[in-house]
C-alpha cells in the first residue's frame, strides 16, 4: 500500500533534503545517484492509478501512470541527471538542493492522478524555481526573481481558483480532458498558460532565466513550461485557442530572439518559440499532434539544456553572455564550440538530429487536418529558428568577430554532460523508433523520406542564406527590448510614483488642515469652556470655574454609576 | 583583416571566399535536385521547384525586417530599467 503512494518526485525531494547535510564525494554521489534512482523509479510505475487516498473527503491519486506521464518524467529525471553532472562541481548547496527540490515537483505533476496533488507539485516548483533564479546573486537576479515569483505565484492563484470552480461544478478532482467553455475552465487554462509563457505574460521567462547562475538557468531551461506542456495535453488536447496561442509564441519568440543582445536571453527567447510549436500541438489535438508535443517537448528539452550549457560554459570560462563582448571563442572552445552547434542544429530540426524527428510529427498533424495556414506559419517559423537560433546564437557567440578572448574550453565534467545531450540529440535523430515507442499513441510515421529532407534542406539552408545576406541588419546593438513587463516594471512603477506624489499633496493639505482646524478649535473651546487657570482669571466659562465640593461629589457619583451601568450592559 | 598568417585557418580570406564557394554550390545543389527527387507538395503550391529554397529565404527577409521595424520602437539603453528596481541599492 505505502510504496504504492510512493511517487517518484520523493526521490528528488529526498535527495534535495540530503545534499545540504552531505559533503564532499558523498555530496557529488547523492547528486548523480539520486536522478538514476528517480529515473528507474518512475519505470516501475504501471499504467492506471496506482493507489487513491480520502483527503477532505476528496479521493486523491498521488500516483498515476501512463506512457505519456512516464514519458515526462523520464525525461525530467535524466536532465535532473545532466544537470546534476553539469553542475556538481560549481553550484552552491542551496542552488543543487532547489535545482533537485524543482525537478521533484516537476516529476510530481507528472504522476499527479488528481488536481490537488497537481496543483501541490505546480507550487512547489514555483517556490523552488524561485530560489535557483535567485541563486544569479545579482542585484538583477534578485529584481527579477521576485518578478518571477510574483507571475508564478498569481499563475498559481488563478490555477486554484479554476480548480476549485471545477470541483464544485463536477464534484471531481480527476485529472480528465476539458475544453475552455466555461469560467473555471478558462481560468485553469489560463493558469497553465502562464507556466508555458504564454502571450501575454511571455516576458517573465525571458526575464528571469537569464539571470540565474551558470548551472541554475540550464535546470530552469527544462522543467516549468514542460510540466505546463504536459498538463495542456493532459487536460485540453483539442482546444483550438491554443493553435493560435501556439502560432504567436512561435513568432513572439523569434522577433524578440533577433532583438536580443543576450546570448543566454536569445535562448530564453527560443524556449517560448519552441513551447509555441507544442502548445500549437496540443490545440491541433490529433493523435498524431499530442505525439508530437510529446516528442517535441523530450526532444527540446535535451536540445535547449545542451545549447544553456554551451552558453553557461561561455559564461563561466569568460564572464560574458552578451554577443557584443563575445566572438571567435571557436578557437580555444572547440568542444563546447561543437557541442553548441549540435544542439543549434537540433532546434532547427536538422536532418539527422532529434529536432527534426519530433517536429515534423507536429507539421505532419497539420497536413493530416488539411490546415494550410497552420503548416505554412510553423514552416515559416522553422526557417525562422535556424535564423535566431540555429544560427545566430553559434555565429555571435563562437564565430563572428575575434573579441580577443581565449578562454579555456569546458571543465570534464560539463564536456561530458553537454557530450551526453549532443549524443542523444543524434541519436533520437538516427534512430527515431527509440522516442516513438515511447509515444502515447502507436506512429506509423516515417520522417525520413527524401523528398520531406529535400523539402528541409531547401528551406534551411536557404534561411542560412538569408542570414548571412542580411547580416548588416542584425549588427548587435548593447540594448534591451521592451517586452510587455514594461507594463509592471515600468509603467506599474511610473505610477505608484506618481500616486505616491499625489498622496503627498494630499498628505501635506491634510496636515495643513490639521493645524488650522487645530488651531481654531483650541480658540473656540478656550473662549468657551474655559480658561487656563490663573489667579486673575475671570472664570467665565464652565470648566474655568471654581466648582464647591458638593458640586464636584455629585459628577464623580454620577460618573460612576454610568460607568457601573455601562460595565452591566 | 589579412594581418598575418597567424591567423585560425577558419578565418582567412581565402577559407571564407571558399566557403562561399562551397555554401552556394550546395544551395544549388539543394534546388537542382529537385528535379531528380520531386519533392512531394500537400498544399499544391509546396510541390513547385524551389519553393522550399524561396519559402525560407522571404520567411527570414520578412521575420529580419519586421524585428528591425520593431526594434525601432523597442529598443533600450540596458540600463532602462535601473531607475525602478535598484532603489535599495542607492
Amino acid at each position: 500500500m505505502m510504496t504504492e503512494l510512493m511517487s517518484p518526485a520523493l526521490w528528488m525531494l529526498l535527495g534535495a533534503l540530503l545534499i545540504p547535510v552531505a559533503k564532499g564525494h558523498l555530496r557529488s554521489a547523492v547528486v548523480l545517484l539520486i536522478p538514476l534512482l528517480t529515473l528507474w523509479s518512475v519505470w516501475q510505475i504501471e499504467d492506471g492509478v496506482q493507489a487513491t487516498l480520502t483527503f477532505l473527503s476528496y479521493e486523491i491519486e498521488p500516483v498515476e501512470g501512463s506512457s505519456l506521464r512516464r514519458l515526462f518524467a523520464t525525461v525530467f529525471a535524466i536532465m535532473s541527471f545532466l544537470g546534476g553532472l553539469y553542475a556538481f562541481r560549481i553550484a552552491r548547496t542551496v542552488e543543487l538542493a532547489a535545482a533537485f527540490a524543482y525537478a521533484g515537483g516537476a516529476i510530481g505533476v507528472c504522476f499527479a492522478g488528481d488536481l490537488i496533488t497537481l496543483f501541490l507539485y505546480w507550487e512547489l516548483m514555483a517556490i523552488f524555481s524561485t530560489v535557483l533564479v535567485w541563486c544569479g546573486g545579482t542585484p538583477g537576479a534578485r529584481a527579477a526573481g521576485i518578478r518571477y515569483a510574483i507571475m508564478h505565484l498569481l499563475g498559481g492563484v488563478i490555477l486554484k481558483v479554476g480548480i476549485e470552480g471545477v470541483v464544485v461544478a463536477t464534484g471531481s478532482v480527476q485529472i480528465q480532458p476539458m475544453l475552455a467553455t466555461d469560467f473555471s475552465t478558462w481560468m485553469i487554462l489560463i493558469g497553465i498558460l502562464i507556466n508555458a509563457a504564454a502571450p501575454p505574460v511571455s516576458a517573465w521567462l525571458a526575464d528571469a532565466y537569464p539571470e540565474s547562475s551558470v548551472s541554475g538557468s540550464v535546470f530552469l531551461s527544462a522543467f516549468t513550461t514542460k510540466t505546463a506542456v504536459l498538463a495542456l495535453i493532459l487536460l485540453f488536447p483539442g482546444e483550438s485557442v491554443l493553435i493560435w496561442v501556439g502560432l504567436f509564441m512561435v513568432m513572439y519568440g523569434i522577433v524578440f530572439a533577433l532583438l536580443e543582445n543576450d546570448a543566454r536571453r536569445i535562448l530564453a527567447y527560443s524556449i517560448v518559440n519552441q513551447v509555441g510549436f507544442m502548445v500549437c500541438a496540443v490545440g491541433i489535438g490529433t493523435e498524431m499532434a499530442l505525439n508530437g508535443a510529446a516528442a517535441h517537448a523530450f526532444a527540446h528539452i535535451i536540445y535547449k539544456a545542451l545549447l544553456f550549457m554551451s552558453a553557461g560554459v561561455v559564461l563561466y570560462r569568460t564572464g560574458f553572455t552578451r554577443c557584443t563582448d563575445l566572438g571567435g571563442l571557436f578557437r580555444t572552445m572547440p568542444m563546447t564550440t561543437i557541442f553548441g552547434i549540435i544542439g543549434a542544429l537540433s532546434i532547427s530540426s536538422f536532418p539527422l538530429t532529434s529536432g527534426f524527428t519530433t517536429k515534423t510529427l507536429i507539421s505532419q498533424a497539420a497536413i493530416d487536418e488539411n490546415m494550410m495556414f497552420v503548416y505554412f506559419s510553423l514552416m515559416a517559423a522553422s526557417a525562422g529558428v535556424f535564423l535566431h537560433a540555429g544560427i545566430k546564437f553559434p555565429w555571435f557567440v563562437f564565430f563572428q568577430k575575434d573579441s580577443g578572448l581565449r578562454p579555456k574550453d569546458a571543465p570534464w565534467n560539463m564536456a561530458l554532460a553537454m557530450g551526453s545531450c549532443a549524443f542523444i540529440c543524434i541519436l533520437l535523430g538516427v534512430a527515431p523508433g527509440i522516442i516513438y515507442g515511447l509515444l502515447p499513441y502507436e506512429v506509423t510515421y516515417e520522417p525520413y523520406s527524401a523528398s520531406k529532407v529535400l523539402f528541409y534542406l531547401q528551406l534551411l539552408l536557404f534561411s542560412g542564406l538569408a542570414f548571412f545576406l542580411l547580416l548588416p541588419l542584425m549588427k548587435r546593438t548593447i540594448t534591451i527590448s521592451l517586452d510587455s513587463d514594461w507594463l509592471w516594471r515600468r509603467l506599474g512603477f511610473v505610477l505608484l510614483q506618481k500616486a505616491g506624489s499625489l498622496l503627498e499633496i494630499f498628505d501635506v493639505a491634510v496636515s495643513r488642515f490639521k493645524a488650522r482646524a487645530g488651531a481654531v478649535g483650541t480658540k473656540l473651546v478656550l473662549r468657551n469652556l474655559g480658561n487656563p487657570h490663573a489667579e486673575d482669571s475671570k472664570e467665565t466659562s464652565v470648566f474655568g470655574r471654581s466648582w464647591t465640593i458638593g458640586t464636584t461629589a455629585l459628577w464623580i457619583a454620577a460618573l460612576l454609576s454610568a460607568y457601573v451601568l455601562a460595565y452591566y450592559f | 583583416m589579412n594581418q598575418n598568417n597567424h591567423d585560425h585557418w577558419l578565418v582567412r580570406p581565402a577559407t571564407i571566399r571558399a566557403l562561399w564557394w562551397g555554401g552556394s554550390i550546395v544551395l544549388a545543389l539543394t534546388v537542382l535536385a529537385q528535379f531528380v527527387i520531386p519533392v512531394k507538395g500537400y498544399f499544391t503550391i509546396d510541390s513547385w521547384p524551389a519553393f522550399g529554397a524561396v519559402f525560407g529565404f522571404v520567411s527570414c527577409l520578412l521575420m529580419v525586417l519586421f524585428s528591425r521595424l520593431l526594434g525601432l520602437v523597442l529598443k533600450r539603453k540596458e540600463d532602462y530599467y535601473a531607475d525602478s528596481e535598484t532603489e535599495d541599492d542607492d
